[in-house]
């Protein structure tokens, strides 16, 4: 399982889900729902300061439809957490997401122009790609609850869609 | 046809709306209905014959678009409805703009 993660996954996710590697250690759905909504979360910061920070059209309107999407989601997400009356749990995969998210935020406050909108753009690809893996090989599998299961699974979707829309404009950047 | 699609027929049939059936659309009155739910056109691939109405229902909390590269481009609100007036050059693939994982087709009778 380790071998897996580590194949899929980069960067923070691989680090913070290796700890979830062996199958009793899976993370519970009220660490999921945490995961997922922090996912969500920190990709709409990110957008935030794009949309604060780029000149470029196509960046602005790709960092709105995260904005959009992620929090339209993410009401999903509270509705589902709060009719099945669970409370996200904070784990070390969520604090870990959050630690290199401000990292990176950080690390793309000091760029400017192209080089900010080559950056973002960048981390975008890589940063949905990494939540897709994780949805994909532990989140979903992982998941007891079927309505949490399936709206990760519309999640998976989202993202997906998000990480070709990202891989788009980053063509168009060159 | 899978479970799933069917049982998006039984619940569509439920909430009493009346779509076109899943694989196959039929113009009624010249529009076709796609509809659009978890990221998907429903159905996918459609035809049509020129100036039938193709109309797109999005039931997604998230914006769409009907993309055609280098052709035209409706956007499709959260909740909305969009629709074009098809033309003779329509027999093409479109996708989401903003989710390019969902595609389909509409062919020209
Ligand atoms: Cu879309």
């Amino acid at each position: 399982m380790k071998t897996i993660l580590k194949a899929a996954l980069g960067g923070a996710f691989l680090f913070v889900l290796a700890q979830f590697a062996p199958a009793q250690d899976k993370p519970s759905d009220p660490q999921i729902a945490h995961i997922a909504y922090t996912a969500g979360v920190i990709d709409i910061e990110a957008a935030k300061l794009a949309i604060s920070k780029s000149k470029n059209t196509e960046v602005v309107e790709f960092a709105q439809s995260m904005v959009k999407d992620h929090e339209a989601v993410n009401v999903q997400a509270l509705d589902l957490v709060k009719k099945l009356n669970v409370t996200p749990e904070d784990n070390p995969t969520s604090q870990a997401l959050t630690k290199a998210a401000e990292e990176k935020r950080a690390e793309l406050g000091k760029l400017e122009g192209a080089a900010f909108d080559k950056a973002y753009i960048d981390n975008e690809v890589a940063y949905h790609k990494q939540v897709n893996d994780a949805l994909q090989t532990l989140l979903i599998p992982s998941a007891e609850n079927a309505e949490l299961k399936s709206l990760l699974e519309t999640g998976l979707k989202l993202f997906q869609g998000h990480q070709q829309h990202a891989e788009h404009v980053a063509a168009s950047l060159k | 046809m899978t479970t799933r699609a069917l049982n998006r027929r039984v619940f569509l049939a439920a909430g009493a709306v009346v779509l076109a059936s899943g694989g196959r659309s039929r113009a009624h009155n010249g529009t076709i209905h796609v509809s659009i739910e978890n990221l998907a056109f429903v159905p996918a691939n459609i035809e049509a014959a020129v100036g039938d109405r193709i109309e797109w229902t999005n039931r997604d909390p998230f914006d769409h678009t009907a993309t055609v590269k280098g052709g035209w481009d409706i956007v499709i609100p959260a909740g909305q409805v969009a629709t074009r007036i098809v033309q003779a050059g329509d027999t093409v693939e479109y996708y989401c703009r903003f989710h390019p994982n969902m595609t389909g087709t509409i062919k020209v009778r």
